[in-house]
């Protein structure tokens, strides 16, 4: 039925994010969202959550980010169970949401505005510089947001998740409306990024290949109710590189995934 | 095949080729299409007057019914002379300028108070909205007599009609507006901890601004129909009254220059919301504003 997570490796690296047998089922129409999901996101690990539409992988996003409340079940983040949003969680979106009326600096030091006031905003603005350097966009601070291309958008929605410092990054399908070659690219830049931030992400997305390149875990959903069919582990080696693509490896891993989610098509 | 010159390729990259039969050829574009804006509305305009000078001058139509252009734009300098230099309509038009004026700033206030009242509770949208559309379906120049009753035959009744007819629109622009705010958006801004009044004022209402703005112009225009509407029929000194007058008279030229100078205030007003929108809703410069004029 449900393959545990991968059991508890070493102790050596600290898990950050824990669901044990999380739920959701929407009162409304009975609909079971999500049946007991249990996962641990490991201290600087990269996981991707992948299953077609309506597997409950956005409810399950959602309950991470402490948007929604789960019905059953236990999360846990830094030790501390998650009753709300909180800033120790960054979130990026499919679109990037960046505000018009506001400069690209100001959009990336929002969530200290908001959380801390203006003050704090302004101090927060020498963090947001640095933040830019890293994303690549240097010299792009008072540059409004109609001004940037999709890619750009994505990066200073990056730097907008970083600069609170969070302890878990959940990525929801952030490029999948990109063109695919700035999709490919921006792929390996989350990689340089989450490697030099020494993040703990987490993604959701549609792409097989996407997951594979940039993940040490693969969380295999199936649909009604949503559950977690497999955890697949991924031991290419890193950094990843956009070549291994056509290596056979990664095609086998691919291939399994792919094999997986056609049998929970036929279910 | 005859032998023509190849032209000369700008940049050696391309090696040219002798023999290259080049595929150039032109758009069609007619005639019409490509005579510039200036001179197309002038040219509409000279065939309107022209057409004009022909009916009156022929005597197709009587001159108390429509007068000749000339004796229009005589009576149209005449009324500006007296405009200008301080004559007897410059009261009547100050009258109906401070009505418009006032109806907007109340039309705005309460617009916009309703609006966010409407757009951001659920109650606001559950128990309010709906009366208000009841009222906006209704003919709201009926309720002039109402007003004049309540108010008197000074202003106070043209500001109210007036504020009246312009209230809706920027009540609907503005709970619009305010549900226009994406999934994406609310759903980032309770990631990031925000409150509701952090929620309205950093994202809701700046993304409410364009649609907002829609209503206020809406709403500029209706202001002036309202002021010009109490004036027919509550009385006055305002310029209404003075195109009342000159129509019983049979001025027609005088109503006509009349008009004219009313639509050069609703045009300021107008404008004066454009010019406002540039300012405010700055990131929508190059699309949606440049669209709506």
């Amino acid at each position: 039925m449900i393959s545990e997570a991968p059991a508890t490796q070493s102790a050596s690296t600290a898990d950050v994010y824990s669901l044990t047998q999380v739920g959701k089922t929407y009162a409304r129409n009975q609909v079971v969202a999500l049946q007991d999901v249990s996962l641990t996101l490991k201290q600087g690990s990269f996981s991707s959550v992948i299953g077609s539409s309506g597997c409950g992988k956005s409810t399950l996003l959602k309950i991470m980010a402490g948007l929604i409340p789960p019905s059953t079940g236990r999360v846990e983040l830094q030790g501390e169970p998650v009753t709300g949003p909180r800033r120790d969680i960054g979130m990026m979106f499919q679109q990037a949401t960046l505000f018009p009326w506001r400069n690209t600096l100001e959009n990336i030091v929002l969530p200290i505005e908001i959380r801390d006031g203006r003050d704090a905003a302004k101090k927060a603005q020498e963090r947001a510089h640095k933040l830019l350097d890293v994303v690549g966009l240097t010299g792009f601070d008072n540059v409004y947001p109609n001004e940037l291309s999709g890619g750009m958008a994505q990066r200073a929605s990056i730097c907008r998740m970083l600069i609170t410092e969070p302890a878990v990054l959940l990525l929801d399908e952030p490029f999948s409306a990109l063109d695919e070659l700035s999709r490919d690219m921006m792929n390996m830049e989350l990689q340089r990024i989450c490697t030099e931030q020494q993040a703990t992400a987490f993604l959701v997305t549609h792409s097989i290949s996407e997951a594979v390149i940039l993940s040490d875990d693969i969380y295999v959903m199936k649909p009604r109710p949503g559950r977690l069919a497999e955890v697949v582990s991924v031991d290419l080696p890193r950094p990843r590189t956009l070549d291994m693509i056509t290596t056979p490896k990664f095609g086998s891993i691919v291939d399994y995934i792919r094999g997986m989610l056609d049998k929970g098509e036929a279910l | 095949m005859s032998e023509t010159k190849t032209p000369a390729t700008a940049t050696g990259e391309i090696a040219a080729d002798e023999t290259l039969e080049e595929t150039i050829w032109k758009e069609k574009v007619s005639l019409l299409d490509r005579i510039p804006r200036a001179i197309s509305m002038a040219f509409v305009f000279a065939v309107f007057i022209g057409l004009w000078h022909i009916a009156t001058s022929l005597g197709l139509v009587s001159p108390i019914i429509l007068p000749t252009p000339a004796e229009t734009l005589k009576d149209i300098i005449f009324v500006g002379k007296n405009l200008f230099s301080g004559g007897y309509m410059l009261p009547a038009l100050w009258i109906t300028i401070l009505e418009v004026i006032y109806g907007f700033i109340l039309a705005v206030a309460i617009g916009f108070s309703l609006g966010v009242l409407v757009g951001e509770t659920v109650f606001g949208e559950r128990a309010i909205m709906p009366y208000l559309v009841a009222i906006d379906t209704m003919p709201k120049v009926a309720f002039a007599p109402l007003f004049v009753a309540w108010l008197g035959f000074g202003i106070e009744s043209k500001v109210a009609l007036a504020a009246f007819i312009a209230t809706f629109p920027i009540v609907v622009g503005t709970a619009a507006g305010l549900h226009s705010a994406d999934e994406n958006a609310r759903m980032l801004f309770k990631t990031m901890g925000a409150t509701r009044m952090q929620t309205l004022l950093k994202m809701k209402l700046p993304m409410a601004l364009p649609q907002i703005f829609t209503g206020l112009k809406i709403g500029a225009v209706g202001v002036m129909a309202g002021a010009i509407t109490g004036e027919f029929l509550g009385g006055g000194k305002g310029f209404g009254e003075l195109i009342r007058v000159a129509a019983s008279q049979l001025n027609t030229p005088r109503v006509f220059s009349l008009i004219l100078y009313l639509s050069l205030l609703g045009l300021a007003l107008y404008a004066l919301v454009t010019w406002a929108q540039r300012r405010v809703v700055f990131w929508q410069k190059s699309t949606a504003a440049m669209n709506n004029d």
